[in-house]
């Protein structure tokens, strides 16, 4: 059998093909020519003369799509790059990424997203797509020239970090976004009840002496944004939805017919406050970890298609930034290498998810939510491929991920579940292993 | 006899016989501070740092006299003379005032879990003198020894505690505390100064009453807290007038608590807004005592803590 090693088309055999589209996982192959999925076969083997990659059993699933990630480039390099960003995305098994607006200078002007999508080129980790601001500045006042940051590359529209509390600037930004065919992704917080606020409000905050911000935070702002989209008919896209209510509120939004869709992180999925009690600021994130009610219906939003996909939230930060006093540490953790094991561990192995549902997720439901490419194995699709060994075990070790930042509270914890590496454009990327 | 403890950083952990061994330490000491010669070599050669980056006046008078009584060698940190002017982060200041060897960290600072944190990374034994507004241990154990003098026990006491009890670490001290030795707390202030689920704090919960003169009227002891202003970015309440006839301790209040019962303030008092001036000074009131308990509370703790850095005790007849 010939090396498949930069081979313009060879077969992928022995896998496990976890496609989306058929709702299960089934043994076969798949042949990339040129960088496009040329040819499926539900057989393990292959007899032909093109040169093999012998998958050895491993599920093969599309690439995972993640649309909410900060690669902090420019401004914040000391925390991420987007070569180191893009790095830890294409070892986490994901092909593509979108990036967010709260950069320095942030992305409200063409000449940010351009450079942007140049530096992601240049790394060639992984597919960038670029969110452009809101609002110059993200200041929450004046809407950005839409239709220049689209000419540019940008395929969405957020000031996630903050929320746009003017509600008229915000119908502008909607209408205005609805010509241009852009999804608005909304960081719902009302600015004022969460101000100073360091985790979720309830018993734990209590106990701790911090203070905390109530759901009623974020439901207040879903339910603002959602009334507008009604109005405006534009597509909103509910950022990191983090409680019950919002769950609710998102639920009965979808019934009527408004044009919201919705993530949810692998840490408000995973993790609940309680695990704050020792002050641990690896876990300090916004929106900030809820109740164990919450979480139950963030999963059953998940199940029902309340929720169409997981986000990371990837949010780098620094061991100067966070290693303080609890209330001046920065909210935030990654999530791009650790995000399928932290979920498979817990969601999949822990009975509640099966594989392909997890795999829908992080590939065909983040594609429908903002249309775009990817998220299936299907004849002439590009061959972004993510190659998974569910049973491997591995620990997070500071200093080892590929990231630049450690800002995870999974440093130390084994997880199930491991990214081989992935197939960019039908090109092999090891993972980080 | 020591607490087998490297920090005293809260007293939700504390067992009723450590509480019960700190009380009784901390009256043995009482009778140091009686003598003419108010000092005991108990810590001769134990260096103790006095970090305070939140002001003090009792905290810290009492913490410095506590440990010259017991013959430490001290040092003082303030944060308006220090190089925090100059940008030097808290793990930076502590790990450098841990280069120079001191054996203890007697710390206030305004971040609730602060000494948490310095716990992970200081050798010294840490002494929480008040964090943000999560606790405040001593003062919690002067109030508990200042009733116990008066009652001997605290099994089925009613104390409520009045005020601010969601920027309390005195109240939350004192909640932990009193539940663990069998005490029944009621919480008192009013809705937007209330925490969430604060029913549920300490050994079995406490009880939560909106009504001032409802939270006394069977109180064995009442703790009045001062309306915190520097804490609360945003008012809390309409005005200090507003809080003083609803929720200002009057004689008029106290006479609808029992007539023993005992007041309590943690100080500084805000005399005319949570306490009426005839309440401070009345009979009843035993805010001298607490402060004077205080330093005795303080040596106990420290004494206990320090361990086999101590000496031991010459208590002379």
């Amino acid at each position: 059998m010939k090396d498949w090693k930069d081979k313009k088309e060879f077969w992928i055999t022995g896998a496990k093909i976890a496609d989306p589209a058929g709702g299960r996982i089934r043994a076969g192959s798949v042949c990339v020519r040129k960088g496009e999925i040329a040819e499926i076969a539900w057989q393990k083997q292959i007899d032909s003369d093109l040169p093999v990659f012998d998958a050895e059993g491993a599920v093969l699933a599309p690439g995972f799509i993640d649309v909410h990630a900060h690669l902090r480039e420019p401004g914040f390099e000391d925390k991420e790059t987007i070569e180191t960003g893009t790095a830890a995305a294409a070892a986490g098994g994901y092909t593509a990424v979108l990036c967010m607006a709260n950069t320095d200078p942030p992305v409200d002007d063409p000449s940010v997203v351009k450079y942007i999508l140049r530096r992601a080129a240049e790394a060639g980790h992984c597919r960038v797509y670029v969110a452009g601001a809101v609002t110059k500045g993200l200041a929450g006042s004046d809407i950005c020239e839409y239709r220049h940051l689209k000419e540019a590359g940008a395929v969405a529209l957020s000031d996630d970090g903050r929320w746009v509390v003017n509600s008229r600037t915000m119908r502008s930004a909607l209408e205005y976004a609805r010509m241009l065919g852009l999804p608005v992704i909304a960081h719902c917080e009302d600015s004022f009840l969460a101000a100073g606020t360091q985790m979720n409000e309830g018993f734990t905050s209590t106990r701790l002496g911090l203070k905390g911000t109530p759901a009623a935070s974020e439901e207040i702002a879903v339910s603002r944004d959602i009334m507008l989209a009604q109005l405006t008919g534009a597509h909103l896209h509910v950022a990191h939805v983090s409680t019950k209510g919002s769950v609710d509120l998102i639920r009965a939004a979808k019934r009527r017919g408004v044009r919201v869709t919705a993530e949810a992180t692998p840490h408000h999925l995973a993790l609940d406050e309680t695990m704050l009690a020792g002050y641990d600021r690896s876990l300090k994130v916004n929106p900030p970890l809820r109740s164990r009610e919450d979480v139950a219906a963030l999963r059953a939003a998940l199940k029902d298609g309340t929720i169409d996909c997981i986000a990371t939230d990837h949010a780098p930060h620094s061991e100067i930034d966070k290693q303080v006093e609890f209330d001046l540490a920065p909210p935030g953790m990654t999530g791009l290498e650790t995000a399928f094991a932290l979920l498979h561990t817990e969601l999949v192995l822990g009975g509640q998810f099966d594989m392909i549902t997890l795999l829908s997720l992080l590939t065909a439901g983040p594609a429908r939510a903002l249309g775009l490419p990817g998220g299936t194995i299907a004849v002439g699709a590009p061959a972004d491929l993510a190659l998974i060994d569910p049973a491997m075990k591995w620990i997070p070790e500071r200093g080892k991920m590929r990231s630049r930042s450690n800002n995870t509270p999974l440093l130390g914890r084994e997880l199930t579940g491991r990214v081989l590496g992935i197939f960019l454009e039908g090109s092999w990327k090891p993972g980080n292993i | 006899m020591q607490l087998n403890r490297k920090n005293l950083i809260d007293l939700d952990e504390l067992s009723a016989d450590e509480i019960t061994l700190i009380l009784d330490s901390a009256a043995k000491f009482k009778e140091v501070l009686q003598r003419k010669i108010k000092k005991v070599p108990a810590l001769r050669g134990v260096t103790i740092a006095n970090v305070f980056y939140e002001p003090s006046t009792r905290t810290r008078m009492s913490f410095e006299l506590a440990e010259k009584r017991l013959s430490a060698d001290i040092i003082n940190f303030s944060k308006a003379t220090s190089s925090v002017k100059k940008g030097e982060s808290l793990r930076d200041t502590l790990e450098n005032i841990q280069a120079m060897k001191v054996d203890i960290v007697v710390m206030r600072h305004g971040s609730s879990g602060a000494h948490t944190f310095a716990s992970e990374f200081l050798e010294a034994k840490i002494v929480n003198a008040g964090d943000g507004q999560h606790a405040h241990p001593t003062q919690a154990l002067l109030d508990m020894m200042t009733l116990r003098e008066r009652w001997g026990g605290f099994e089925g006491k009613r104390v409520t505690i009045i005020g601010d009890i969601m920027h309390s670490r005195v109240a939350r001290s004192n909640i932990w505390g009193l539940t663990r030795m069998g005490a029944l707390v009621t919480v008192c202030g009013p809705p937007t100064m209330m925490p969430t689920a604060i029913e549920k704090l300490g050994h079995g919960g406490v009880t939560v009453e909106y009504d001032l003169r409802k939270a006394i009227v069977d109180a064995d002891a009442i703790n009045i807290l001062r309306i915190q202003l520097e804490r609360q970015e945003t008012k809390l309440f309409p005005s200090m007038r507003e809080y003083f006839e609803v929720f200002g301790v009057t004689p008029d209040v106290l006479r609808d608590a029992p007539p023993d019962c005992i007041v309590m303030h943690p100080g500084p008092m805000n005399r005319g807004v949570e306490i009426a001036q005839e309440v401070a000074d009345g009979p009843q009131a035993v805010i001298l005592p607490q402060v004077e308990n205080g330093v005795a509370v303080r040596m106990a703790v420290l004494f206990l803590l320090a361990g086999s850095a101590a000496e031991s005790v010459e208590v002379e007849n």
